[in-house]
């Protein structure tokens, strides 16, 4: 298993201000961040503004998706029917640990299907699913002694970096060519160039061995179609189809809220999802994925598990946060949110980063990762682009109400608050605390401004002047004035 | 100032506007006055109760919401803030705050409906034309727009500040390069993630620069706050002036 520690050990709000630091003083990262936002925001604006009834379309996203989670369980029966008639096998997890051991066991047990004499170890190809990052797949069949290779070229990079993805959709978002360049220079011998077609035509000579040497391969799931057991993948790269057509043994991995009942909504959800992700009309591969290889087939594999991982999610539809398993993982909100684009997606120290990532990063996985909520402005725009909107701030919110429930601001916030609330009961005592500031800013400041503030305050001064308070506030002014009106009538 | 049909207003100062730029108010009550509004002033009122809210202390929150239901609904007048910040806690955030409270639930949704951010309130509420509104103005100089998110997203008013500032005889309203984008202020954000905070600010300011404005207009102080600190740390002779203070005729 695992010897990596847990994941909440960096989740402390200092640990993730450290990465935050990180972030803002790496000079790459701000430049591919940049670029990220400019190019994604922009293109998906196009691409919406080119689709007929494009608000009624998210509207319908959005219906098709509170529908499925509300009879969750119904879907989640049909599915399981629905897959199994058709030759599938269907495996249920509880938790990152089960699922694990699940896979590693039909890993293990494809062992028998390779051709006598093979010894090499295991062979996994696998193709891009957050869940596999969520249960941290990879360290444990690692552990085992299989080797696993990322086939998404994005996928691929990170992995030979030992990074794990910096976004749902665009893993390798925090480089440039540059740094790739360098990558494969270092791995692969390969002569120094700039040229991303080159570059790509490495990867791929490298990942065609692993397509067809594979022992198992290994899919995440867009949506999974309850009325017909189809498993729905929306893919640029052909790698998808390749994991989950040329190994003997293809094991799909997905949440168990990723569903939608029927084809007809499976077609909304794909004007939807290329849109949001990619500004793309319809990505390059669509694969609808019906079950194993049949006798009359040319290809496929011999065995098609399917992996449903709740992992939290049952607890999540549940609660507060239920909104939030709405997500169809198109990162959209990611691209367009202001603080993504300054810190990207290590610094969250989650698989799910972002705006949508920081509510489902609490909603799952408890309230070592709610401080991640707090690290937004609120300033809407995540709402606005969500294709099946989420009102992610209102989400983030009921992260920090339950972030304050457990205690977990530090005492100058929460004393601060208690006070700030206790003096704003009243007026009386708000006038006081009016002027008590003022003389305070006043003997701090010269002139009208203060230029440092004690600590915490100092990470205000640290970038910005601060005003004093006014001798006369407003509410003053306001009486004299009354008084002046009541002679003159 | 007589009118043939006189109306009404609470005024919802804010707690910054009251404590730490009180002429900013002032100028509220004259265009609201020169509009042909009576303003009335309702002593007891203190803070919306966002600071809190924002920052999850719901029950904090939701003691101050109660003092400003409590304070708003003696009279039914509407309820007017020259911050779409504090007008957006209003209309959406006290509805979630008491979402488990039916009864105060009830009441935030009645006060919900007659509160108004200034500039939504002139133009899509009284339906005056911008000339009316701010004809009178003798300010001059080259102008930028910072739509605050709150105003522009949280309360979806999209047009009434420009519209308004180019009502004005002597602004040269400047495009502001990404606009709609957040300037990092986010309350609370600013402190506890102050140099995140910064960069978002930094970005903001570039395009102030950009735009070649000598004045930098927002309708939400709590931005401007921000914005001004940073372009007095800068050295920036840029000055921050609320939408109120540039549409409000002389005093």
């Amino acid at each position: 298993m695992t010897t990596d520690p847990p994941r909440t050990a960096g989740q402390s709000h200092g640990a993730f201000k450290a990465r935050i630091a990180t972030a803002l003083r790496n000079p790459i990262l701000q430049v591919a961040l940049d670029r990220n936002h400019e190019r994604r925001v922009a293109g998906r604006d196009l691409a919406f503004a080119a689709l007929p009834a494009a608000e009624a379309t998210r509207d319908r996203g959005r219906a098709i998706r509170l529908e499925t989670l509300s009879h969750l369980d119904c879907y989640l029966e049909r599915f399981a029917a629905s897959v199994e008639r058709n030759g599938g096998r269907v495996h249920w997890a509880a938790d990152a640990a089960e699922a694990q051991q699940i896979i590693l066991d039909l890993v293990q047990a494809a062992a028998g299907r390779r051709p006598p004499g093979r010894t090499t170890p295991l062979l996994v190809a696998k193709s891009k699913s957050m869940m596999s990052e969520e249960i941290e797949l990879n360290h444990a069949l690692e552990a085992e002694g299989i080797r696993v290779v990322e086939t998404d070229l994005g996928e691929f990079i990170v992995q030979l970096r030992g990074e794990p993805p910096a976004h749902l959709i665009t893993p390798a978002v925090h480089l440039r060519r540059e740094e790739v360049s360098a990558l494969f220079a270092e791995r692969f011998g390969m002569a120094p160039t700039l040229d991303v077609a080159h570059m790509t035509a490495l990867a791929r000579a490298e990942l065609r061995r692993v397509f067809f040497s594979a022992d198992v391969g290994i899919s995440g799931v867009n949506f999974g179609v309850a009325e017909t057991g189809t498993l729905a993948l929306i893919t640029n790269e052909g790698n998808g189809r390749l994991c989950t057509t040329v190994p003997p043994v293809h094991i799909a991995l997905m949440g168990l809220e990723r569903l939608v009942p029927t084809l007809a909504d499976l077609e909304v959800m794909l004007r939807l999802l290329p849109r949001s992700a990619t500004a793309q009309k319809i990505t390059s591969y669509v694969s609808l994925l019906s079950g194993p290889r049949r006798a009359f087939e040319p290809d496929g594999p011999e065995e098609l598990h399917v992996v449903l991982v709740d992992n939290g999610r049952a607890r999540m539809l549940g609660g507060a946060l239920a909104e939030a398993l709405l997500c169809i993982r198109c990162g959209a909100c990611l691209n367009v949110c202001p603080v993504f684009t300054e810190i990207g997606g290590h610094a969250y120290g989650s698989p799910y980063g972002g705006p949508i990532g920081s509510v489902v990063s609490a909603g799952l996985f408890g309230s070592d990762f709610s401080e991640l909520a707090n690290a937004s402005t609120l300033c809407g725009a995540c709402r606005d682009i969500c294709p099946v909107r989420i009102d992610i701030p209102t989400m983030l919110l009921v992260v920090r109400g339950q972030h304050v429930a457990a205690g977990l601001p530090p005492a100058w916030l929460r004393l601060g608050l208690r006070a700030w609330e206790w003096v704003m009961a009243q007026p009386g005592r708000y006038r006081l605390a009016q002027r008590a500031a003022a003389l305070a800013t006043g003997l701090l400041g010269r002139g009208n401004w203060v230029r440092r503030l004690p600590p915490p305050l100092n990470a205000w001064t640290d970038r910005r002047d601060f005003p004093a308070f006014a001798a006369r506030p407003f509410r003053d002014r306001w009486k004299i004035r009354a008084a002046g009106k009541a002679k003159s009538d | 100032m007589p009118t043939a049909s006189p109306k009404r207003v609470q005024l919802f100062v804010t707690c910054i506007i009251d404590a730490l730029f009180p002429d900013v108010g002032e100028a509220a009550v004259r265009l609201l006055e020169h509009a042909g509004v009576e303003v009335d002033f309702p002593e007891a009122q203190t803070c919306c109760g966002q600071p809190g809210y924002n920052g999850g202390f719901r029950k904090e929150a939701r003691r101050l919401a109660l003092h400003f239901l409590d304070v708003f609904e003696r009279s039914a007048d509407p309820i007017v803030t020259p911050s779409g910040s504090c007008a957006a806690m209003i209309v959406h955030g006290y509805l979630d705050l008491f979402r488990d409270d039916p009864p105060n639930r009830a009441r935030a949704k009645a006060l919900a409906a007659r509160t108004f951010e200034l500039s939504q309130f002139l133009l899509d509420e009284l339906r005056l034309a911008p000339d009316q509104v701010a004809g009178a103005s003798p300010f001059r100089g080259r102008v930028a727009y910072h739509p605050s998110c709150h105003l522009l997203r949280g309360l979806g008013v999209r047009q009434a500040p420009e519209r308004l500032l180019a009502a004005v005889p002597g602004v040269e309203l400047r495009p502001l390069p990404q606009a709609a984008e957040c300037c990092g202020f986010g309350g609370l954000f600013a402190v506890k993630y102050g140099d995140l905070s910064a960069a978002m600010l930094d970005n903001k300011l570039a395009g102030v620069r950009a735009s070649d404005a000598e004045t930098l207009v927002s309708a939400d102080m709590s931005c401007l706050l921000h914005l001004q600190g940073g372009l007095r740390r800068d050295g920036s002779t840029v000055r921050c002036l609320h939408l109120a203070q540039v549409l409000a005729p002389a005093e």
